[in-house]
């Protein structure tokens, strides 16, 4: 009983996470599924048929190769311009800062739907409602990468010690090499994972997208598109890859970390 | 810790300037354009586009269509973070103070099943909430439910995936706030005679008011906006505000009345946070 009572909180916590887990089960499960009639929410029989052939369905990889496209370009454009801005609020002093620090803040403050139509609204203003497609993804995603970005990296700099580098500065480092050598190699765990925070949101963004797509399909408006009619259970398969595959990079950079403390 | 000296000069708006052109150009001018289009004349034709005439009529108008849908979004919204507030807490409270070595495990355990897209995420609890599915024969089998009760389908299916769904968005800030806590302030209390429930009341909840606020705002905000959710779980009896704003956008091609709900819903959150924040003595957040 005292047993049970020192460890309660711990047994709730730890079944909150396994309550996380519950759909990814279902989807790993799905991914094995045939469903045979037409039900697609409901196990049939098992089959590896799904994992042989995950492009079988129609549009499913070209849009899952337009949505890593996308992703891609947004977050390169962003966590550049993300770290960049970082650098210049923790590490500058300017008129204005606190102005930027708000402007900043703001897209995060805003729902998705207010976002997405906004830039519809000056698309369709500006006279480039005919040109909705990649392009206008790309700068949509950009726009709400950039904050996520910046509050990433600056919360890594503004933890930061700048004693490595006064050092480094004092064994007569240009301030060059100081960036090169110390700076940056500090920061860069903030920046990677900002990147990869960028590359889940723009990869998994649904709202915003959908409104300012013109023709263009993502991976995540197949998924809305295909609900109606049932999904294939080759979506399962992605969704289980993009499980697997993103655990394997945090614990690939977690591991990375602790070697590097050890060492 | 020794403070960072700033550097004054040119070179920090260089650094900034592309970050805040693209937020200038691609978010606040744009929300500019969307305040502007709602005040079109909604009966602006395809042929010569809109008009502008201050058509504040717009906003009496949308109120009085899109009243439901939008009470709706608030009430799933508000639901959801609570319960998000609830679960997180737990969770966040045994990774901060009970899982010792455990715990930047726990973390990426948190975040993990999010990285899974968010469409199939929630496509996976519609299989979960189906009729005849386990979860409802159990609740039906416990009287819960009656003989044909379904969880898909309603509010309940529609909270319940606004709550999963929004969950990493709670649980982390409140980790942050938890996790600062000086273990011998919690200790002091018990030596003062505090049982552990005034301990907690008077000493852990105070000290994480922080993460709660900005948990919970994390948490309403996209749940207030997010329309998937009631698109997969609920019927079209859960419509919210989202659903509408888009398909007034992308079916019905009224960009002023899209507009004007889209613009209130903004004004609506915005107000309610700051009532919020105000009133948590949390002002310094913002």
């Amino acid at each position: 009983m005292r047993w049970l009572r020192e460890r309660l909180v711990l047994i709730l916590g730890l079944l909150v996470l396994v309550y996380t887990f519950v759909p990814i089960f279902v989807v790993v499960g799905m991914s094995f599924n045939n469903p045979g009639g037409r039900n697609v929410y409901q196990f049939g029989s098992f089959t590896l048929d799904n994992w042989k052939d995950p492009c079988g369905p129609d549009d499913l990889c070209s849009t899952l190769l337009t949505s890593i496209q996308i992703s891609l370009l947004a977050t390169l454009v962003a966590t550049v311009l993300g770290t960049l801005a970082a650098f210049a609020l923790v590490r500058h002093d300017f008129a204005g800062r606190s102005a930027s620090n708000l402007l900043i803040f703001l897209p995060m403050a805003a729902p998705e739907i207010v976002l997405g139509s906004s830039l519809l609204a000056l698309f369709v203003a500006s006279g480039f409602a005919g040109q909705l497609g990649f392009w206008t993804i790309l700068i949509a995603h950009v726009m709400f990468c950039l904050s996520f970005v910046v509050v990433t990296v600056r919360a890594r700099l503004a933890g930061m010690d700048d004693d490595l580098e006064q050092a480094a500065m004092d064994l007569y480092a240009t301030p060059v090499q100081t960036f090169r050598r110390v700076t940056f190699p500090l920061v860069l765990p903030g920046i990677l994972g900002a990147a990869l925070l960028s590359f889940s949101l723009s990869f998994d963004d649904f709202i915003v997208t959908n409104l300012n797509s013109g023709n263009t399909t993502t991976f995540p408006m197949y998924v809305y598109g295909q609900e109606r009619v049932g999904v294939p259970m080759q979506v399962n398969v992605v969704g289980t890859l993009m499980f697997v595959v993103s655990i394997a990079i945090v614990l690939g950079m977690e591991l990375r970390n602790r070697r590097r403390v050890a060492a | 810790m020794s403070e960072t000296v700033r550097r004054k000069g040119r070179i920090g708006y260089l650094l900034l300037l592309p970050a805040a052109a693209w937020l200038l150009l691609f978010f606040v001018v744009p929300f500019y354009s969307l305040v502007a289009t709602s005040l079109f004349d909604p009966a602006g034709s395809d042929f010569r586009g809109y008009e502008m005439d201050y058509a504040f009529g717009n906003y009496v108008d949308v109120v009085r269509d899109y009243a439901g849908p939008l009470g709706r979004s608030l009430l799933y919204g508000a639901l959801a973070t609570m319960f998000c507030l609830v679960l997180g807490y737990v969770l966040a409270y045994a990774i901060a103070f009970k899982a010792g070595r455990w715990k930047n495990l726990l973390l990426v355990l948190v975040i993990a099943p999010f990285f899974t897209s968010f469409l199939v995420r929630t496509l996976s609890w519609k299989l979960i909430l189906a009729d005849d599915g386990f979860v409802v024969n159990t609740l039906q089998a416990l009287q819960v439910l009656g003989d044909d009760g379904r969880l898909l389908a309603t509010p309940v299916a529609v909270v319940a995936g606004l709550t999963y769904n929004f969950l990493p968005f709670m649980v982390l800030p409140l980790y942050a706030s938890l996790d600062k806590i000086d273990h011998r302030l919690i200790e002091a209390s018990g030596d003062l005679y505090a049982n552990p429930f005034v301990g907690f009341f008077k000493v852990t909840w105070p000290l994480s008011l922080p993460g709660v606020v900005s948990g919970t705002l994390l948490t309403f905000i996209p749940a207030v906006g997010d329309y998937i959710n009631a698109q997969f779980l609920g019927s079209t009896n859960e419509r919210v505000i989202g659903n509408v704003i888009q398909s007034q956008f992308t079916d019905a091609n009224n960009y002023p009345v899209a507009s004007a709900l889209s613009v209130l819903l903004m004004v609506l959150i915005l107000a309610m946070v700051l009532v919020y924040v105000r009133r948590a003595g949390t002002e310094e957040l913002l």
